[in-house]
Formats: C-alpha cells, structure tokens, sequence
C-alpha cells in the first residue's frame, strides 16, 4: 500500500522495569485524521515522541513516511511538523519573525518564506497582526498561529498533541476546520486530544489504555462494536479497565 | 542547511535586544563594578583625618604638619587639646592623633646626633578597621621619619605598581567575574527558559541538530561579552590608569578564550537543571562564591588554608585573573603565561566535551 504514512509494529518502549507503551502496531494512511486517544499516563506522548524521533524505542518497528524511525529520524523531522500541547512559540518575538525563524528551521529560502507566511496570514485573516508579539496575542490566536507554523513547511504529516487544551468552544471549531482543510490538501493529521467531541471528528481513531491500543476504528464503527451513543461512552468502557492512576 | 543556522542567530539575537531591562543590566554592571572597585572600594589609605596635639608649636612640630598636609593621602584637621583626643576619635572626626612631646625639636636634634632618646610622637590610632588603621600607622610613620633626616638601612622600591593602587588589583578580578556573569549566567539561563517554557521540545522535533541550537544560542552572548570586554579594558586603560604595558592583544586574546570557558560552563549547567531559578542559583553560587573567595581577587591564594588552594586549582578564575595580572600590571607578554593559558585551554575542552555530550545524552 502506497499510501501508508505511518507504519507502527509491536512498537515498545521500556524505562526500566516500566512498559510505558506495550507491543502497539497500526497504519495511518495519506490524508487522514488519526485521532491518537488514551487517559493521561496511557503512553500516548511516549508513542508519539518515538515516531517524532524524540525518543528510541526499546523494540519493534516504526516508520514515518518510509522512514525507520530507529535508524532515520533526521529524515523523519524534516518532513513532518509537530505541535505540543505547550505553546510553543516565542513570545517575544512578532508573529512574522515566528514565522520566518520556523521557515528557515527547515530550510525554506528567503523567497519561499516570504510567499508561504503570507499566504498563510491570509488565510488566518492575521495579516494585520503580521508585526504584533505573539505574547500579545490571545491563546486561541496562539494555539492557531502554532499550526499554521507546524505546516510551514508543508510536512506530509503533521502530529498535534492536544493542540485544543484550554481553547474555547468557537476557537475549538475553527482549529478543526483548520485541520480538515490541511488533510484535504494531503497532509496526514495524527492528533491526540482529551475532547471526545473532537474524536469524533476524526477518521479514524485509536484508543491506548495501559500502554496497548484496546480499540481502533472510525468513530462510526467503534460506537456500535461497544454499543455506545457516543465516543465519550465508548473511551469510558475502555478506560475503566485501565490499572494505571493518573 | 546554513539558512536555518542564520536563522538561529538571529532569533536569539532578537531575544536579547527585547528583553532591554536584562541588556542595559548585562552593560551597566561591569561599568557599575569598575567604577565602584576603582575609585570607591579601596584597601589603600586614603583621606585619613588626622589632627595634632602640640603643647608647643614649635618649628620642627609645624615643619611635621605641614608635610602631613600636603600630602594628599592625609587630612590635617587641625590642632587639638589633650582632653580632646578621645571624644574626637569617637566621633570619628579624626582618625589618627598626633601627639608631639613638648620637646620635640629638641628630640630630634638628639636623635640626629644619635642620641638615644625616648619616644617623641605618640600616634593614636582608631582601631576599628584593622586594615587601615595598620596601613594608616605605617604610612604615618614614614611620612614623619621622612622629615628626621634620619639614616635606613632598608631602601625600598616597589616595582609594577609603585603607587600601591588597589584598582589595579581589581580589575583582573572583576574580569574574571564579569564575564562569568554575563556568560553563564545568561547562557545557562536562555537554554534552561526553552525547555522550561516548552520552544526546546518543538525545535528538537526539528531537523536543526543539537549541537546548532547550542552553537546559536552561544554566539550572541559572546558578541555581548565582547562589547562588555572591550569597555572593560577602556576603562581600565583611561579612567583607572592600568598600565597594561605588556600589550592589550595578549589579554585580549586570553580573555576570548575564557569567554569560551565560561559559556561552555553556561551549557554545562544548562544541561543539569531543568529550571531558570535553578540555573541562576548554580551560576551564582556554584561558581561566584569560588571566584570571589578562591580565585585570588580578594584575597590571595598563598593565604588560603591548604585545603581551599587545593581546591583553587580548579576554578579557572584563578588561573585568568592571575594571567591578567600579570599582563596588566607586570606587564610580561602572553608567552609568559603560557602555563595559564594551557591549563584554560583544557578545561574549556573538556567543559564543551562534557556538556555536548551530556546535552545529546539527555535527548535519548
């Protein structure tokens, strides 16, 4: 299959004698949005600092667009982006000086920079924020400009890790609406989030309790696998099993 | 890939230039400290207050006087009664008395011939600063043995710095301090504020290797410690006078290498601590304290009890300002630090060696 972006097979990672994330494999395909669920201390950031090549894993195998994510993460981080669910930008520095020191952080040139970052001011209505400071800015504002910056160098996956945490409702909406119009484009999303609404926005999603995927499948599917009205239901039963406390 | 390193440069740059308040502290301080050590803080004698009880204002007593206040290092405060003596030192209106005997001229003319005679000059003295009042006696006494055109044995010439001037002392030792400060401090403080507030994570998640982040962030801070070393060793030259005969390129050069030093010790406790306060609590304690008490600049090594010189030979203030030293005032060339410089050159080595790979290790 061509159009397999990520490739993850009984991927492991130990820290001592603990199995933060146990033996998970799954396949996220070109242009969807995964949604990358689990309770806090379920090993979802640990997953996903492996395949972001911020972290080796203990065994098994990755691969971020054809790359091994043991052996060839330089490869990796040039091609995807990554949002924390810290933001992460400079506060001190202007929106457009944010965007050009990204820009020129994976190699764009003066004149790509230039034409990406505007189109991409366009298109949040920011253009008139072009010089403000980012610590001026309100935090829905914030987290959006953190995608927008994620994308700049239109990465062929990007990976969000809450990217909605602490955003209001409206701010919530657009930031999806943002992240439809990006995998419409062909970048694959991987997303993990707290908000259940949000799971069902996504194409697909997969469930980590205690370190294994328990449940992977569209949102449609995995409410009747478990008979459930809806995600939160379904995340519910999966998660009173897990043993580890938050 | 050199578009990203530029790219690097410049964001840290632009950090430093908007955090004015820190910038104009970063410039100030070494002017502040220079001025302050130079012309302020001194262990000379200077501007002791001394006044004079006479019973008789003979020729010899006003020729005595009149020495005394010429010379710039001595207030004459004027003639006294005996009564007064103390509650003169108490209040600190004077602080040194002479009291002639009444036959003074008489006493000296004996001596002269070489008469033994009893003590002619009473000198009291106010105590409470150890450190002045003994400079304060000796200097007295020389100033009035000078006048008894009385015979030495010893003749007496101090080399390198004849005035005795205390700032000269200083500046090698605020050198040493100053770019610690501005180095570390700021180094080890700008990289511990990326992983505190969460840049770090994103830009390791980036394709720019480690080592660049590091290399970015090190090469604005040691612009600034150029700045600030330059108007350090301006000020030396012109306002406080050092003499710096062995040539400015020699500690010039050393100094670049200890501004090396001191942001590889920048990184390396960057990549101990995980919080700004813990940084700037390690920089100031972990490395002031040794630089101020065993490096020399306050007090000197020979001094130190055995075990605290043992120690003194790691702290690479020590070996700077001791090169400094003596470039500045004995005025030797950089060759004849040689040792100094070597014994710089390894621990800067090995610094940068141990926080590199500490910084990588940490990442996995």
């Amino acid at each position: 299959m061509n159009d397999v972006v990520i490739s993850v097979r009984e991927l492991t990672k130990c820290f001592g004698d603990f199995t933060a994330v146990d033996h998970i494999s799954f396949d996220v395909h070109r242009g969807e949005i995964f949604g990358f669920l689990g309770a806090n201390g379920a090993g979802k950031t640990t997953a996903m600092r492996m395949l972001c090549g911020l972290s080796y894993p203990t065994s098994g195998t990755g691969s971020v667009v054809g790359y091994d994510v043991m052996h060839e993460g330089d490869k990796i981080k040039r091609r995807i982006g990554y949002m924390s669910q810290r933001f992460s930008l400079y506060n001190d520095l202007t929106v457009w000086e944010n965007m050009s020191l990204f820009a020129g952080i994976y190699g764009l040139t003066k004149k790509e920079t230039e034409k990406r970052a505007t189109e991409l001011l366009a298109r949040l209505n920011f253009v008139s924020e072009r010089d403000t400071l980012v610590g001026s800015l309100p935090l829905g504002w914030k987290q959006k400009l953190s995608f927008v910056i994620a994308t700049i160098h239109r990465p062929r996956v990007v990976f969000l890790d809450e990217p909605t945490g602490g955003v209001d409702p409206i701010t919530r909406r657009q930031f999806w609406e943002m992240i439809y119009e990006a995998a419409e484009e062909g970048t694959t999303i991987f997303v993990t989030t707290h908000y259940m609404d949000e799971a069902e926005y996504c194409s697909r999603v997969s469930i980590m309790v205690d370190g294994e995927v328990r449940a992977l499948d569209t949102p449609a599917r995995l409410k009747k696998q478990f008979a459930a009205d809806s995600m939160d239901e379904v995340f519910r039963i999966l998660a009173r099993g897990a043993h580890r406390g938050e | 890939m050199k578009h990203n390193f530029a790219s690097f440069v410049k964001k840290e740059t632009l950090h430093i230039l908007r955090d004015k308040r820190t910038m104009l502290i970063v410039m100030l301080i070494p002017v502040v400290l220079m001025v302050l050590f130079g012309f302020a803080i001194s262990t000379e004698v200077n501007n002791v207050d001394v006044a004079v009880v006479a019973p008789n204002r003979t020729d010899g007593v006003r020729d005595a006087v009149e020495r005394l206040s010429q010379n710039g290092y001595f207030t004459f405060k004027g003639y006294i009664s005996h009564g007064e003596i103390d509650s003169y030192l108490r209040a600190g209106k004077a602080g040194a008395v002479l009291v002639f005997a009444p036959d003074y001229d008489r006493g000296v003319a004996q001596m002269d011939a070489g008469i033994p005679i009893k003590p002619l000059v009473r000198l009291v003295v106010d105590a409470s600063n150890v450190n002045t009042a003994g400079s304060a006696t000796a200097y007295l006494q020389s100033v009035l043995l000078g006048s008894a055109s009385q015979q030495s044995m010893f003749e007496t010439r101090m080399l390198f710095n004849p005035q005795m001037k205390s700032a000269y002392n200083f500046v090698p030792g605020i050198m040493g301090l100053i770019f610690i400060l501005v180095c570390a401090m700021m180094t080890s403080v700008s990289i511990v504020r990326e992983k505190e507030v969460g840049t770090m994570e994103v830009l390791l998640v980036s394709p720019v290797r480690p080592v660049k982040i590091v290399f970015a962030k090190m090469i604005p801070y040691f612009a600034i410690s150029c700045i600030v070393l330059v108007t350090i060793m301006m000020l030396a030259r012109y306002l406080l006078g050092v003499p710096m005969s062995g040539g400015m390129w020699g500690v010039f050069l050393l100094s670049l290498l200890y501004l090396l030093l001191s942001l590889s010790l920048g990184l390396l406790v960057s990549t101990i601590v995980d919080t700004q306060i813990a940084a700037l609590l390690i920089s100031a304690m972990v490395m002031m304290m040794p630089i101020l008490m065993l490096s020399g600049m306050l007090f000197p090594i020979e001094n130190l009890p055995g075990f605290f010189r043992i120690v003194s030979n790691v702290v690479p203030a020590r070996w700077y300002i001791d090169a400094v030293r003596k470039m500045m005032i004995q005025g030797v060339s950089i060759v004849a630090v040689w040792k100094n410089c070597v014994i710089l050159l390894v621990m800067t080595v090995t610094i940068l060696g141990v926080s590199l790979k500490k910084f990588n290790d940490k990442l996995e």
